[in-house]
């Protein structure tokens, strides 16, 4: 049973179908006998599917190998080296992976233990050449929605880069509303294969490539395009609309978890519907994740992102959790595939499996 | 539950349990941090991403499930740091009976009870088995890889838990077994190192750790004369002859390292014998009194005749024949044939003429 949907999402079959039937083509996008028109055709659908989704005109969707890369051609592609960013304390690492690659300059602007930000401090933040903010729209492992749009009008002219990795299917973007200069999504959160994502650029900004070389992507990302995942891409994002119908069932499982656990500690304010980042004081972490493994369900411990091992998370870390308290922080994410059933052998499982962890670290 | 290296052994033991149609689980601690080794494309070290990955690869060719934990913090405080500070307190110390008190076998033993699992696994090369005075630790039957030295520690009450199934196997054997069962790592070379100290380079691993280099000071002879200079205690421990930069008629051993007055005290061959031992922190699985017992005061020692008191934590030893280089720090293991009556950490050498000898 599988509650990870924020680290990744289930392919959806419509989406799988569109990729495994690409993958057995032949084709270079850039080419211009038949074969490559088609591959061209297929990535061109695509885009317009992407760009539907988010409420973008084609022409400003950049497609990447996914939200890290997008993150990475934003962040190099917009900051001098040297230049100064203000980021949130709880961006994903891929942002401050991308800052560090950049050399930039960082002020984090902190999180309070609720994991919230507050608008002023980006404000105050600033310097007179600061050339980028950047602010997530949603928290990956505490499910914190931020105020994107209140924070971009509030830093004009300073460009902002919205990581919506998180909100991408689970509530409804609007980028032309959002304020943001530039919006970030990944295919495989959203229910499309593993391998594309896509930068949104507002018209008119001027972005240096990342990858360069080859013409494609308008010269902002060179490289052979990777159709079959692009195709995919494209399916799971005319799905959005109708997987953001199932928001409000996603909600009401989330908190019949919630209910059933009146001695879980919730991390952060989960106003994502799907997510449920939590501690069961004297539980750890890791070996609740390992017994509920052995169970075969599937969560995780806060962010996936650390080969395998199991970190302490920067995010609780941030929010002013202590080191033994933040080992102890778990993340439940579910998607529209979810079921009641699965959900009350979830409940069940984890009430039995606390209860020997609980018991254990009482005798010492 | 099997606490896996991603080495052979480990592996091997993994897979005889799997065949012996036990339900299995994989555990890999994170004992260090190897980032920057990573980055720098360097491989081969203990606890490297290689390691998790053939760790992995064999829990996934056995059908089983693999975890890792993270123990870093764990391990520095409770073992590399003791550790480089025995050196700088002129002990020899023992980082792997360390590791096993403190990392590897009290901490796996309560997530493997925490998984509902009913026995620890291990790769090392030793024996539990019943005795009429309950569970007994023994050696390995391949003399050449017997670890039951490093294992004298565990909680006697621990040891039901406890198994190694690599005890009763020749190390060619185990090999062919992790062959015959299709393991990818079946020709990865043996960690012999301490797995934090690369080649060997002692001082400088301990200089690292502490941050500081200790002071020079003098080389003296057994009269307190001085007939030499060195770079710091730490790079000295009982026994040795190499490395001391003085040049003499006759070779010199390090006799005694004193590390509040940095002074190193060498003498001939014949003067590192001592008659016995005097132990602290002593445990014991049965006691050692009344019973024909040898006595092993490192790991690469056959083991002497020996007889054995004890008062508390603290066991004093008269050996049956003076042994070379009883060095303070290291672990002194008591065993009755193959059997481990237990052991504790040697304070001091006791020689018999001079009475008592510091």
């Amino acid at each position: 049973m599988y509650f990870d949907h924020n680290a990744s999402a289930p392919l959806l079959p419509a989406a799988a179908r569109a990729t495994a039937e690409w993958l057995g083509r032949v084709g270079n996008a850039s080419s211009v006998h038949s074969a490559g028109r088609r591959a061209r055709a297929a990535v061109e659908r695509a885009r317009r599917s992407v760009a539907g989704a988010l409420g973008a005109a084609p022409r400003e969707l950049v497609f990447t190998s996914g939200a890290t890369e997008a993150l990475h051609l934003a962040v190099c592609g917009m900051v001098p080296r040297g230049g100064h960013v203000v980021a949130s304390a709880v961006e994903h690492p891929a942002v401050f992976g991308a800052l560090e690659v950049a050399g930039a300059q960082v002020t984090r602007v902190p999180v309070d233990a609720q994991a919230r930000v507050r608008v002023a401090d980006f404000v105050s933040a600033l310097q007179p050449e600061t050339a980028l903010v950047c602010l997530m729209a949603a928290q990956n492992e505490t499910g914190n929605l931020y105020p994107v749009s209140e924070v971009a009008r509030a830093v004009a002219p300073t460009p902002l880069l919205c990581d919506a990795v998180q909100v991408f299917g689970k509530v409804p973007v609007d980028v032309s509303a959002l304020g943001a200069r530039l919006v970030c999504v990944s295919s495989h959160k959203a229910g499309g294969p593993q391998g594309a994502g896509a930068l949104w650029v507002r018209g008119g900004t001027t972005l240096a490539p990342f990858l360069a070389g080859g013409p494609q992507e308008r010269g902002r990302r060179a490289g052979t395009e990777n159709v079959a995942a692009l195709v995919g891409f494209g399916v799971a994002a005319d799905g959005v609309s109708e997987r953001l119908l199932a928001a409000p069932a996603i909600r009401r499982r989330r908190d019949a978890i919630l209910a059933a656990f009146p001695e879980m500690v919730v991390h952060g304010v989960p106003e994502l519907p799907n997510t449920l980042a939590f501690r069961i004081p004297g539980a750890e972490g890791d070996m609740l994740l390992a017994a509920l493994d052995l169970e075969d369900i599937c969560l995780s411990s806060g962010s996936a992102c650390s080969a395998g091992t199991v970190e302490t998370s920067p995010v609780l870390l941030a929010m002013g959790l202590g080191p033994g308290a933040a080992r102890e922080g778990l993340r439940i994410s579910l998607g529209p595939e979810t079921t009641d059933a699965e959900i009350d052998a979830l409940t069940t499982t984890l009430r039995r499996v606390v209860g020997r962890l609980v018991e254990r670290s009482a005798c010492g | 539950m099997v606490a896996m290296s991603g080495g052979v052994d480990s592996s091997v033991a993994a897979a005889m349990m799997v065949e012996a149609g036990h339900e299995v689980v994989g555990l890999t601690m994170k004992l260090r941090d190897t980032t920057a080794a990573e980055r720098a494309g360097e491989g081969g070290t203990c606890c490297s991403p290689d390691d998790l990955t053939d760790a992995r690869l064999v829990c996934d060719t056995l059908g089983i499930a693999h975890y890792t934990i993270d123990y870093r913090d764990v391990f520095r405080r409770t073992v590399v740091e003791p550790f480089a500070d025995a050196y700088l307190r002129g002990l020899t110390p023992n980082p792997c009976v360390l590791c096993n008190d403190h990392v590897k076998f009290a901490p796996l033993l309560e997530r493997a009870r925490a998984l509902g699992a009913d026995r620890l696994v291990t790769g090392h090369y030793a024996r539990v088995c019943e005795t009429p005075e309950g569970y007994g630790l023994f050696k390995a039957v391949d003399p050449a890889k017997d670890q039951s030295y490093f294992l004298f520690g565990i909680e006697p009450t621990a040891l039901s838990m406890v198994r190694f199934p690599l005890g009763g196997l020749e190390k060619g054997a185990v090999r062919e077994q992790a062959r015959a069962v299709g393991l990818s790592n079946w020709d990865k070379a043996d960690s012999e190192d301490i797995c934090f100290v690369p080649d060997g380079r002692y001082a400088a691993v301990v200089e690292g750790i502490t941050g500081r280099a200790p002071a020079p000071g003098a080389i003296v002879d057994e009269r307190g004369q001085v007939i030499g200079e060195h770079r710091g205690v730490h790079r000295f421990t009982v026994g040795q002859r190499k490395g001391l930069g003085v040049a003499g008629r006759e070779r010199l051993f390090v006799l005694r390292v004193d590390a509040a007055t940095d002074t190193v005290t060498v003498g001939p061959r014949e003067r590192l014998s001592a008659e016995g031992l005097e132990a602290v922190g002593c445990r014991w699985f049965a006691p050692p009194e009344g019973r024909r017992v040898t006595a092993r005061i490192r790991y690469r020692h056959a083991g002497a005749d020996a007889e054995v008191v004890t008062d508390g934590e603290r066991a004093l030893v008269r050996f049956a024949t003076p042994q070379t280089a009883v060095a303070p720090g290291q672990a002194l293991v008591v065993y009755e044939g193959d059997r481990v009556l237990g052991g504790g950490w040697i304070e001091r050498a006791l020689h018999v003429e001079d009475g008592i000898d510091g």
